[in-house]
C-alpha cells in the first residue's frame, strides 16, 4: 500500500454552543486530517503538511504540471509546447489575465493531442514534428516543452528532443519536467524554475544598474506586476525582469544582472530565487505586495537593502533611496486612507474566511482584513507548509480555524460554524459560498482587478464591499431565518 | 489583435493541434455521472485531472462540483494504483456517504494497466462497499476519443446495472446526450405532457441547475437514482439522443437487456424536434397533445417573422458532432447557410452526415472531424462568415474577425443562462431563433448608417 492509502474512521466535529441556534450539520472529517487542521488556543500548534492528499478526498488541490504551467504560462513570446494527450493543453488554454505589454504568444494553445499509438510507440518523432513546425511559424524566443503524466510513463526522452530541435532551430528549447503524478504543485513550481535557470545567465548585462531587481512571484494579473513596477521606478531601481508577470525571454537571459530578487508567493519562485544566490551571488529577498503594511515593509526593505549595499548609489540629489520610498509610501497612503474609511465604515465587524492556494497570501489577507475592521476566522491554503501554519497561527484571533487541503466539506462546515459574511478563494471555491449565500471575492487566478500595491488594497476593500454589503444575501434562507423577527426577538 | 499568429494560407500539419476544440474524455465522464441521483464521481489518476475538470464543470455550469481523485504518487504510477482505488472508495463511502461512486480512469491509470473492474469486485468482495450501494466504472483514456467519448463512455457505465426481469414496466428510456440541465427539464416535461413515463439518464437537472439554498449539499436533490438505472433494463425501448454521446449505451441495454433501441439526433430545431417528438409517440403509442403542437406552431410562426433576416447568412460553427448537425439541420431549415464546421472529436460520419444535410446549398461546405480553431479562424479568413456558433473559446476569433457570436456547447465561461433557459425542443428552438436574430439585428443597427439606421425592423 501506498503512502496515501491508510485506514480511516470518520469524526463527528462538534459545533461550538454560541452558534447551536443555528440548524448547522455536523461535519464528518477524516481521521487521518485532523492533524491538518488547527482550532488557535485549543492545545499546542501541531500540523502536518505538505503531505499528500487521502486517496477519495474531495481536494482542491492540484498537480505538477500545473504548478509548472501556471509559473511559466505569464512568458509571453515563449512557446508553450504541451506534449501530450489534448486535456493538459485545453485545461490551461488562456486559463489567467497574466497581460502581457507586447506579445501574446502565451494565450494560444499547443497540443501534440498524443493519441493510442503515440503512446505505444512513443511520442518523440510527434514531438519533434510537431517544433519543427511551430518554432519557423511563430518565431518565439524559445520554446517550453512540458512534460505530462503519460510521457513520463512511456519514458519519450524529453531532454533529448528538446536539444536536437534547439540545435535545429538555434533557440532554447527547454524541458520542463512536470509529468503530473510526480507530486502536487510545489514539485511543479520547482521544475518550473529548474526550467527558467537554463535561461538565467545568458544575456547581456553590461547596462543593468547595480540599483536593480527581478520582481518575482508576481504573475501581472490584471497588471499588477505593473504597480510594482511603478514603485520600483519612482523609488529609482531599475526592474530586468518580470519572473513571470509580463515575462520576456531575454529579460530571464539577463535576470542575473540584478542586484536584488523580490520574491512574492509561497514556493512558485522561490526556488530560481536560491539558483540565482548560490549561482550568482544574487540576494533575494521576501516580499508581499498584498495589503498595507506588507506592501510598506517590502518597499522599506528594497530601500534599506540598497541603502546599505549601494550606499554611493542610493543617495541622490534628491535624498536617499529611503527618504524617496518614504515619500512615496506616504503619498500612497494619503490618497487610499480616507477612502478604505469609508468602506470600513460598513464591514466593521464583518467576519472572513480565506482558502488560498500558497500561505503567504493567507497572512497577507489576515492583515488586509484588520484595515477593514474585519477578523479572519477561517484560514488555509493547498500548500502551506508547516511553519508557515504556525506564523498564522500566532497572527490570528483564538477560535480562528487553521486548516491544510481542505475539501468542500469541511470549508462549508467551518463558514456555516463561524457564520462568515465573505469567502476568499479560488474558481472551485467560488459557488460553495454562494450557495451558501456567502459574499465572495476571487483572490486568485482570475481574478480580474489588480489587488496588489495600495491601490490594489483599495479594489480589494471595493471587492470585499460589493460582495458582502449585497443586498441578495438577505434573501439566502439560513439568514431569512436569522433576521426573522423570531430570532432577533424584535416582535416581542 | 490576440490572434494576429493565425496565417490566412493553410497549410499541413500532423503532428500538432492548435487552439483545440476539443479536450479530453474524463471531463465527459465527470458530467455524465453528476447526473446520477447521490453519485460521487471519482477520477482514477493523478489530482491535477480532477481539479482542472472540477473547475471546468464549475466555471460552465456556475455550481459546486464535487468528485474525489485517487491522488496518484510516484509510488501509484510504478506500482499500479490498486491500492489507491480500493482506499479511495472506503474512505468516500465513510465520509461523504455518496449512493453511488462513479469510477473513470486517466490517461496515467489507463496506461499503467488498471483493471479497474477487477479492482471494483475486489473492493465489493471485501466490504467496504457498504449494502445497496454501489460502484460504477467506466474506462476514459484521455489520448482516445475526446470529452465527448467520456461521456458516452459513462452513460454506457450506467447501463451496466440494469437488469432484465423479464417484464416490462412500460417505461421509455431516453438518454439526452451532453446538454444542459435544463435541456434534460425540458424533455421531461415534453414527455410528461405527452403522458410517456421516461427515464432520463444522465439527469444533471436539480444537480446543477439548483437554486440557492443556503446549505452546501455534496449530493443535491437531482439526478437518475440507481433504482431507475437497474429498471432501465425492463424498458419498453431506448430513445438515444445523438450518436456521438448517447448510441452505445442505448446498444448496450440492447444487447444486454433486449431493450429495443433507437439512435436520433438531439432534438435542437424543428426537424430533430419533430422527430423525437414523433418516436416518442409511436414507442409509447400515446398521441401528440394541443400543448405541443401549439408550441411547434410558435415556432414555425417566429421563423415566418424573421426569415428574411435568417436568408443566406454565412455560419461558422464549432463544437461536438451531435449538436453540430442539429445545428447544422435548423440553420439549413431557416434558410442559413453553415459554411464552416469543426469538431475536434473523431468520426468520420459526422463529415458524411454534414455533407448530406447541405447538399443542396450552392457552394462547398468546410467540414473537419478531429480539427481545431485554428483551422477554423484560417477558414474564415479565407472566406467570411456573418455568425459564428459555438462555445467560449470561439470568443477570441469573433473579436478579431468582428463575428456576431452566438455562444452555445460546452463549455460557457462567460455568460450565464444556458443552465437555465432550454435549447432542446420547441421551446428551445425560439430561445435560439431569438437569440440568432438578436445578434444578427444587433449587427445590423450598429453598421446600418444614421440614414440607414430604423426604428422599426
Amino acid at each position: 500500500m501506498t503512502e496515501t492509502a491508510k485506514a480511516i474512521t470518520p469524526e463527528i466535529i462538534a459545533c461550538p454552543e454560541e452558534s447551536a441556534a443555528l440548524p448547522i450539520e455536523h461535519a464528518a472529517i477524516f481521521e487521518e486530517r485532523k492533524d491538518q487542521i488547527h482550532r488557535i488556543g485549543e492545545g499546542a500548534f501541531s500540523m502536518a503538511c505538505n503531505r499528500d492528499s487521502l486517496a477519495g478526498a474531495v481536494s482542491q488541490r492540484a498537480c505538477v504540471f500545473c504548478g509548472s504551467r501556471v509559473v511559466l504560462y505569464p512568458i509571453a513570446d515563449a512557446l508553450h509546447l504541451v506534449h501530450g494527450p489534448i486535456g493538459c493543453a485545453a485545461y490551461t488554454w488562456d486559463i489567467r489575465g497574466s497581460l502581457s505589454s507586447g506579445p501574446e504568444l502565451h494565450r494560444l494553445s499547443f497540443s501534440t493531442d498524443l493519441q493510442e499509438l503515440d503512446v505505444v510507440f512513443g511520442g518523440e518523432k510527434k514531438l519533434a514534428k510537431a517544433l519543427d513546425e511551430l518554432i519557423p511559424r511563430y518565431e518565439p524566443k524559445a520554446a517550453f516543452v512540458y512534460s505530462t503524466c503519460i510521457v513520463g510513463l512511456i519514458g519519450d526522452d524529453l531532454a533529448a528532443v528538446c536539444k536536437a530541435a534547439s540545435q535545429r532551430h538555434g533557440i532554447p528549447v527547454i524541458p520542463v519536467q512536470s509529468e503530473g503524478f510526480k507530486g502536487n504543485k510545489r514539485e511543479g513550481y520547482l521544475a518550473a524554475c529548474k526550467a527558467m535557470r537554463t535561461l538565467v545567465g545568458t544575456g547581456d548585462i553590461s547596462d543593468i544598474s547595480k540599483l536593480s531587481v527581478n520582481i518575482m512571484g508576481d504573475f501581472n494579473l490584471a497588471g499588477e506586476t505593473w504597480i510594482i513596477k511603478d514603485y520600483l521606478t519612482r523609488m529609482g531601481i531599475q526592474t530586468v525582469a518580470g519572473i513571470t508577470g509580463d515575462g520576456r525571454v531575454d529579460d530571464l537571459r539577463r535576470a542575473h544582472g540584478a542586484g536584488l530578487n523580490i520574491v512574492q508567493c509561497s514556493g512558485s519562485t522561490q526556488d530560481l530565487a536560491k539558483m540565482m544566490r548560490d549561482d550568482f551571488g544574487i540576494p533575494f529577498l521576501r516580499v508581499s505586495w498584498i495589503g498595507i503594511e506588507d506592501v510598506a515593509e517590502s518597499l522599506y526593505a528594497i530601500a534599506e537593502h540598497f541603502e546599505l549595499t549601494q550606499p554611493e548609489l542610493a543617495t541622490g540629489p534628491d535624498g536617499g533611496i529611503v527618504e524617496r520610498t518614504a515619500a512615496l509610501v506616504r503619498d500612497e497612503l494619503a490618497a487610499l486612507m480616507p477612502q478604505l474609511k469609508e468602506l470600513r465604515r460598513d464591514l466593521e465587524g464583518k467576519r472572513a474566511a480565506v482558502y488560498v492556494g500558497g500561505s503567504f497570501k493567507a497572512f497577507s489577507l489576515v492583515k488586509a482584513f484588520r484595515h477593514l475592521g474585519m477578523e479572519v476566522v477561517i484560514v488555509g491554503s493547498q500548500t502551506g507548509t508547516e511553519e508557515d501554519y504556525r506564523e498564522l497561527a500566532a497572527i490570528c484571533a483564538p477560535g480562528t480555524i487553521v486548516v491544510d487541503d481542505a475539501n468542500p466539506l469541511e470549508l462549508s462546515a467551518f463558514i456555516k460554524e463561524k457564520d462568515v459574511d465573505i469567502f476568499v478563494g479560488g474558481v472551485k471555491e467560488r459557488p460553495i459560498a454562494f450557495k451558501l449565500g456567502v459574499g465572495f471575492c476571487d483572490h486568485n487566478h482570475e481574478r480580474k482587478i489588480a489587488l496588489e500595491g495600495f491601490v490594489g488594497m483599495l479594489n480589494f476593500a471595493k471587492e470585499v464591499h460589493a460582495s458582502v454589503m449585497s443586498p441578495i444575501w438577505q434573501f439566502v434562507p439560513r439568514r431569512e431565518l436569522r433576521n426573522s423577527p423570531v430570532n432577533t426577538g424584535e416582535e416581542a | 489583435m490576440l490572434l494576429r499568429h493565425t496565417p490566412k494560407e493553410i497549410t499541413e500539419r500532423s503532428a500538432l493541434v492548435i487552439n483545440p476544440a476539443k479536450t479530453c474524455q474524463p471531463i465527459g465522464a465527470m458530467y455524465a455521472a453528476l447526473g446520477i441521483h447521490g453519485c460521487l464521481p471519482h477520477s482514477h489518476g493523478s489530482q491535477g485531472c480532477c481539479a482542472y475538470h472540477r473547475s471546468a464543470l464549475t466555471k460552465h455550469y456556475k455550481e459546486p462540483i464535487n468528485a474525489a481523485t485517487s491522488s496518484f504518487t510516484e509510488g501509484a504510477s510504478v506500482f499500479g494504483g490498486q491500492a489507491n482505488l480500493l482506499q479511495a472508495i472506503e474512505n468516500i463511502f465513510t465520509v461523504y456517504e455518496p449512493e453511488v461512486i462513479a469510477v473513470h480512469t486517466t490517461c496515467l491509470s489507463e496506461t499503467i494497466g488498471d483493471d479497474i473492474k477487477q479492482i471494483r469486485d475486489k473492493a465489493e468482495k471485501s466490504g467496504v462497499v457498504p449494502n445497496g450501494k454501489h460502484v460504477i466504472f467506466c474506462n476514459t483514456p484521455s489520448y482516445i476519443g475526446s470529452h465527448v467519448t467520456g461521456f458516452s463512455n459513462m452513460v454506457k457505465g450506467m447501463t451496466e446495472v440494469a437488469t432484465n426481469t423479464g417484464k416490462k414496466n412500460g417505461k421509455v428510456n431516453v438518454i439526452p446526450g451532453w446538454v444542459e440541465p435544463a435541456d434534460m427539464e425540458e424533455i421531461k416535461r415534453l414527455a410528461a405532457l405527452m403522458n410517456v413515463p421516461i427515464t432520463l439518464f444522465p439527469d444533471t437537472s436539480g444537480v446543477l441547475n439548483g437554486p440557492l439554498s443556503g446549505e452546501f449539499k455534496m449530493f443535491p436533490e437531482g439526478g437518475v437514482t440507481m433504482k431507475e438505472l437497474r429498471e432501465s433494463g425492463d424498458a419498453i425501448g431506448t430513445l438515444a439522443l445523438g450518436e456521438w454521446c448517447s448510441a452505445d449505451a442505448a446498444r448496450s441495454l440492447d444487447t444486454r437487456c433486449k431493450v429495443p433501441c433507437k439512435v436520433l439526433d438531439m432534438a435542437f430545431g424543428l426537424k430533430a424536434t419533430d422527430r423525437f417528438i414523433d418516436a416518442l409517440r409511436i414507442i409509447a403509442g400515446t398521441s401528440v397533445p394541443e400543448e405541443i403542437n401549439r408550441e411547434r406552431g410558435q415556432l414555425v410562426d417566429m421563423i415566418s417573422d424573421a426569415h428574411q433576416y435568417f436568408y443566406q447568412k454565412k455560419v461558422a460553427l464549432f463544437g461536438d458532432p451531435d449538436q453540430l448537425i442539429a445545428m447544422t439541420e435548423f440553420l439549413v431549415s431557416i434558410d442559413m447557410w453553415p459554411t464552416h464546421l469543426v469538431t475536434g472529436t473523431p468520426g468520420k460520419k459526422f463529415e458524411k452526415r454534414i455533407s448530406e444535410l447541405t447538399a443542396h446549398l450552392p457552394y462547398e461546405v468546410n467540414v473537419k472531424t478531429g480539427g481545431d480553431m485554428f483551422l477554423l479562424h484560417q477558414w474564415i479568413k479565407n472566406s467570411p462568415v456573418d455568425l459564428l456558433i459555438g462555445n467560449t473559446y470561439g470568443k477570441h476569433i469573433a473579436r478579431d474577425e468582428d463575428i456576431p457570436f452566438l455562444r452555445w456547447g460546452f463549455p460557457i465561461l462567460d455568460r450565464m443562462g444556458h443552465q437555465y433557459f432550454p435549447t432542446v425542443g420547441y421551446k428551445g428552438g425560439l430561445r435560439l431563433l431569438e437569440k440568432i436574430l438578436g445578434l444578427l439585428l444587433d449587427r445590423k443597427d450598429r453598421d446600418d448608417s444614421e440614414i440607414q439606421f430604423e426604428l422599426t425592423l
